[in-house]
C-alpha cells in the first residue's frame, strides 16, 4: 500500500490515478496512523514551498515524517514541490527550512534568456549506473512546472537531471530510502509511470517492511 | 533542453466534444476522454479543454469530465471557460486539472489571477487573451465574452500586469488570425513574448505543418495551439512534431 501524503494542498488525485492506473494500490490521507500502515509514501506538491512547510508543521505531518521516514526509514518520493521540501531550505518567500533528508537548497531560476518558470517536457538525462536507465525509452523526457530548483546538493545524490538555458536542474535525486523528482512522472507519459512503477515495485525493497 | 510544446484544444458541450472529428472509430461529437488518450497517443504534448457553453448548470458536467480524464489521460490538461472564482479554480484542479485558464473572469477581477497564483501557484494559472488590432494599427485590444467585447485594454500592457499579478502562462489567440489558415499573428506573438517573460502558446489561424514552424522557430512562441485542423484529421499530432523536429525545432 501506497501512502499519499495529504497535507491540504497537491495535486493528490492525479499521483493516485496513476498509481490506480499501474495496478498499484494507494490511499490519501492526513492520518499519521493510517500512513504509518503504509509501506511507502509519496509527498505530492504544488504551490509554493513556505505554504506546504506550514500545512505539514499545523497537521503535526511534519513530525511524522521526519519519524517514519528518517528514523524508520520508510522509502518516500517526493514530487515536484514535495521534492524540494526534501532538502534543507528554500529561498521562495524568504528563507524557509525543509524537511533536511538531502543537502542542498531551492532557489529561484533568473535569467532573461529562459522563460521562468519552467513549463514542458525537458530531456531527461539519467545517470548511467541507475537502474531506472535500462527501464526508460531510449531518449526520454520529463514533464516540468516550476520556478524554482535544487542547487547545492552532494552529486552523489543526483540520478537524472535536465538543463535548462544555463541550469542543471536535479530531474531525479535519491538517497537511501528518499527519492525525488523535480518534475511530475505521473504526469510524464509513460516513461513518468515507469518512474512510479519503479518507485512503487523496486526502491528501496529492503526497508520497507522494517516495521 | 526544453522542448517546443503542441497542444491540441477540444471544445467541450455538454460534456462532450464539439466540432467535426476525423479519427477512426470516433463519433463526430466526440467523448472528450477517448479524444483526450487519442491526442496523447499521436504524441500531444498537453491538452486544453474550453468549456464553450460555460454557464454555471453545466458546471458539474464539466468537474465530471475532468475526473475522468484525469483517470485515464497522464499528460497535463488545462480547462477553461467560466470559470470566474476561487471556488471555480480549486473544483477543476481538485477534479484533475493541472492548470486553469482564465480569460474574461481576469479581465474583469484581475485580482483573481493574484489569489489564484497565491494559493494554488502560478504554474496552474494561464493568462487567455482574445487579441485584435486597433483600426489605427497602434497596437492589439484584449476582448471578452468569446470575442464579443472591446475592453479597450492594451493587450501588451494587460499581459504584463497579468504576468505581475502571478499569471504562468499566456495563451494568446490571435482573432484577426482565427479561423484563417492563413498562419499564426507572429506579429502579435512576437510583441507579447517580448512584453513578458512567462511562456507564450501561439493560438489561432494555423493550417499547415509550415505555420508550426514559423511560430515555434527561434523565440516567437513556446507553445503552439490549434482545434479544427487536429479535429479535422488535416494533420495529426504526430505529423507535426515530425516536420518540426526535421525543421531541427527540438520537440519530444
Amino acid at each position: 500500500m501506497i501512502g499519499i501524503i495529504d497535507y491540504g494542498m497537491g495535486n493528490l488525485h492525479s499521483v493516485q490515478n496513476a498509481c490506480t492506473h499501474l495496478g498499484l494500490e494507494s490511499l490519501i490521507s492526513e492520518n499519521p496512523e493510517q500512513l504509518r500502515k503504509c509501506d511507502k509514501l509519496i509527498l505530492p506538491g504544488v504551490g509554493a514551498f513556505g505554504d506546504l512547510m506550514k500545512n505539514l508543521k499545523k497537521t503535526g505531518l511534519d513530525q511524522f515524517v521526519l519519524d517514519e521516514v528518517g528514523k524508520n526509514k520508510k522509502p518516500m518520493l517526493g514530487i515536484c514541490l514535495g521534492m524540494q521540501a526534501l532538502f534543507e531550505s528554500s529561498e521562495e518567500n524568504g528563507h524557509q527550512l525543509g524537511l533536511g533528508f538531502l543537502k542542498g537548497e531551492v532557489i529561484p531560476m533568473k535569467g532573461y534568456d529562459i522563460r521562468i518558470p519552467e513549463i514542458g517536457w525537458n530531456d531527461l538525462v539519467i545517470r548511467s549506473s541507475h537502474p531506472l536507465k535500462d527501464k526508460l525509452s531510449a531518449n526520454p523526457f520529463a514533464y516540468y512546472d516550476h520556478s524554482y530548483f535544487v542547487s547545492g546538493f552532494d552529486p552523489d545524490d543526483l540520478i537524472a537531471y535536465s538543463q535548462y538555458g544555463p541550469y542543471l536542474v536535479p530531474g531525479i535525486v535519491g538517497r537511501d530510502n528518499v527519492v525525488g523528482t523535480q518534475f511530475h512522472p505521473e504526469k510524464s507519459g509513460k516513461d513518468g509511470l515507469k518512474i512510479l512503477e519503479w518507485f512503487a515495485k523496486e526502491f528501496n525493497n529492503d526497508h520497507s517492511s522494517s516495521n | 533542453m526544453l522542448t517546443k510544446r503542441i497542444i491540441p484544444c477540444l471544445d467541450v458541450r455538454d460534456g462532450k466534444v464539439v466540432k467535426g472529428i476525423n479519427f477512426v472509430g470516433i463519433k463526430e461529437v466526440g467523448d472528450p476522454v477517448e479524444l483526450a488518450a487519442e491526442y496523447d497517443r499521436q504524441g500531444a504534448d498537453e491538452l486544453i479543454f474550453l468549456d464553450i457553453t460555460a454557464t454555471s448548470d453545466d458546471r458539474n458536467t464539466m468537474v465530471d469530465m475532468v475526473e475522468r480524464t484525469a483517470k485515464q489521460v497522464f499528460i497535463p490538461f488545462t480547462v477553461g471557460g467560466g470559470i470566474r472564482s476561487i471556488e471555480d479554480i480549486r473544483k477543476m484542479l481538485l477534479a484533475g486539472a493541472d492548470k486553469v485558464s482564465l480569460n474574461s473572469s481576469a479581465l474583469k477581477n484581475p485580482d483573481l489571477i493574484r489569489q489564484g497564483a497565491e494559493m494554488f501557484g502560478s504554474q496552474c494559472i494561464v493568462l487567455a487573451v482574445d487579441a485584435k488590432k486597433r483600426e489605427d494599427g497602434t497596437g492589439w485590444d484584449a476582448y471578452l465574452a468569446g470575442g464579443r467585447i472591446n475592453t479597450h485594454k492594451d493587450v501588451i500592457e494587460w499581459v504584463k500586469e497579468a504576468e505581475k499579478l502571478g499569471a504562468g502562462e499566456i495563451l494568446l489567440t490571435s482573432m484577426d488570425a482565427d479561423g484563417t489558415l492563413q498562419g499564426f499573428d507572429l506579429e502579435l506573438t512576437q510583441a507579447v513574448r517580448n512584453a513578458v517573460n512567462v511562456p507564450v502558446i501561439a493560438s489561432g489561424g494555423c493550417g499547415k505543418l509550415e505555420d508550426f514552424y514559423d511560430v515555434l522557430k527561434e523565440d516567437t512562441a513556446d507553445a503552439a495551439l490549434a482545434a479544427s485542423l487536429f479535429h479535422y484529421g488535416t494533420l495529426s499530432v504526430g505529423e507535426v512534431k515530425d516536420y518540426l523536429k526535421e525543421k531541427g525545432i527540438h520537440a519530444r
